[in-house]
């Protein structure tokens, strides 16, 4: 449950560009070769943000596709998930995206 | 007030150094957020950029000392402590520090110390994994000696270890037999981190079904270039050649 601590991160991240306003929207990038479940930080967040001036806010979580590059064919592929293989069956993927974890932007009033 | 990162004891404190957001917004949005008062900041930071700094705190900290760090991780019960013991018995003039990493209990450190080595207990509450800060209050507490080189062990976990630098130089996965071999599968996050795989517990291969030969294909799949050591820290099995290791880590120093 790595999601706690990085919604704490989150959360005070947030605190430290928003000089005191309210947070009325929180756009978050998550790659989808990233080791954290999105449904995890939703539950996380709404009990770190309460109160901080990101009580309340909306969470927007984009999630982000993964590349990876074939090691045995050679190939690029698009991954939804870190536990797909290639088409010609290989786990030895060389990931080239999709671990994001990024806060993009947030909305203040 | 500690003596790494000049913080007291609060969360945002503990942040050095930033990127400044500037108001952003575009279109149609821009059009509704100044209808409601409200503006967009764009951030683009990463949510790990706080562990990083730390980590490399950590990290210049060990340089200035001519220490390195090895990172071990692995599920409970893969046999870390064990392993740990057996070679600070084995290869006393490596002079290891042990940092140990649990949610409760001084045990692990305990151990460690009766083996013969200076060992200190982070206990992390809650916390599934070692974060570079905590480690780094540790490192401070320990002060190694120069030339020092030191183990966190860390939260047995197979998951959330791997998403946090520490501040080492190289990272070892503990796999034991009774785990299953499929393990490399189900966990690739922590296969694809690591420099090393230590697959334990081979005095307990008569009694399961685990094929040595299957689990390191799947590892080095996902890790080319991955070293592996097959052995038994309780029956001794691969234990020469995993002690060269630290031994060659050592001299790296």
């Amino acid at each position: 449950m790595h999601e706690l601590a990085l919604t704490q991160d989150l959360v005070s991240l947030i605190a430290e560009h928003c000089a005191g306003r309210q947070v009325t929207r929180v756009v978050l990038e998550v790659g989808k070769l990233s080791a954290v479940v999105p449904d995890a930080f939703r539950f996380c967040f709404e009990l770190c943000a309460a109160g901080t001036p990101a009580e309340g806010a909306e969470l927007e979580i984009v999630e982000l596709a993964g590349r990876a590059r074939c090691r045995e064919c050679e190939r690029e592929i698009t991954l939804e998930s870190i536990f797909e293989r290639c088409p010609c069956g290989s786990i030895s993927l060389e990931l080239l995206s999709g671990e994001q974890l990024q806060l993009r932007e947030v909305e203040v009033q | 007030m500690c003596g790494v990162c000049g913080c007291s004891d609060g969360a945002e404190e503990h942040v050095h150094e930033r990127n400044h957001a500037h108001a952003h917004a575009h279109g149609e949005r821009a059009a509704k957020l100044q209808l409601r008062g409200s503006s967009s900041l764009k951030i683009e930071q990463a949510l790990l950029n706080k562990n990083q700094r730390f980590a490399e705190q950590n990290r210049a900290f060990l340089a200035a000392r001519s220490c390195l760090a090895i990172n071990l991780m692995g599920s409970p019960g893969a046999g870390k402590t064990a392993l740990l013991e057996a070679i600070v018995r084995r290869a006393p003039e490596l002079q290891l520090l042990v940092l140990e990493g649990d949610q409760a209990t001084e045990r692990d450190a305990e151990r460690i110390r009766k083996a013969g080595c200076r060992a200190l207990q982070i206990n992390t509450g809650t916390g599934c994994h070692l974060d570079a800060h905590a480690v780094g209050h540790g490192l401070a507490t320990f002060a190694p000696e120069p030339g020092s080189l030191i183990v966190f062990e860390n939260v047995g976990n197979l998951v959330c270890p791997a998403l946090f630098d520490l501040g080492e130089s190289a990272r070892v996965v503990v796999l034991s037999v009774t785990e299953g071999d499929d393990k490399p599968l189900k966990y690739p996050h922590m296969f694809r981190a690591c420099n090393v795989l230590v697959l334990n517990k081979l005095d307990l291969l008569p009694y399961v079904d685990f094929d040595l030969q299957r689990a390191t294909d799947y590892a080095t799949q996902l890790k080319p270039g991955l070293e592996v050591f097959a052995v038994s820290a309780t029956r001794g099995d691969g234990l020469d050649s995993l002690s060269n290791w630290f031994r060659s880590r050592g001299a790296a120093r």
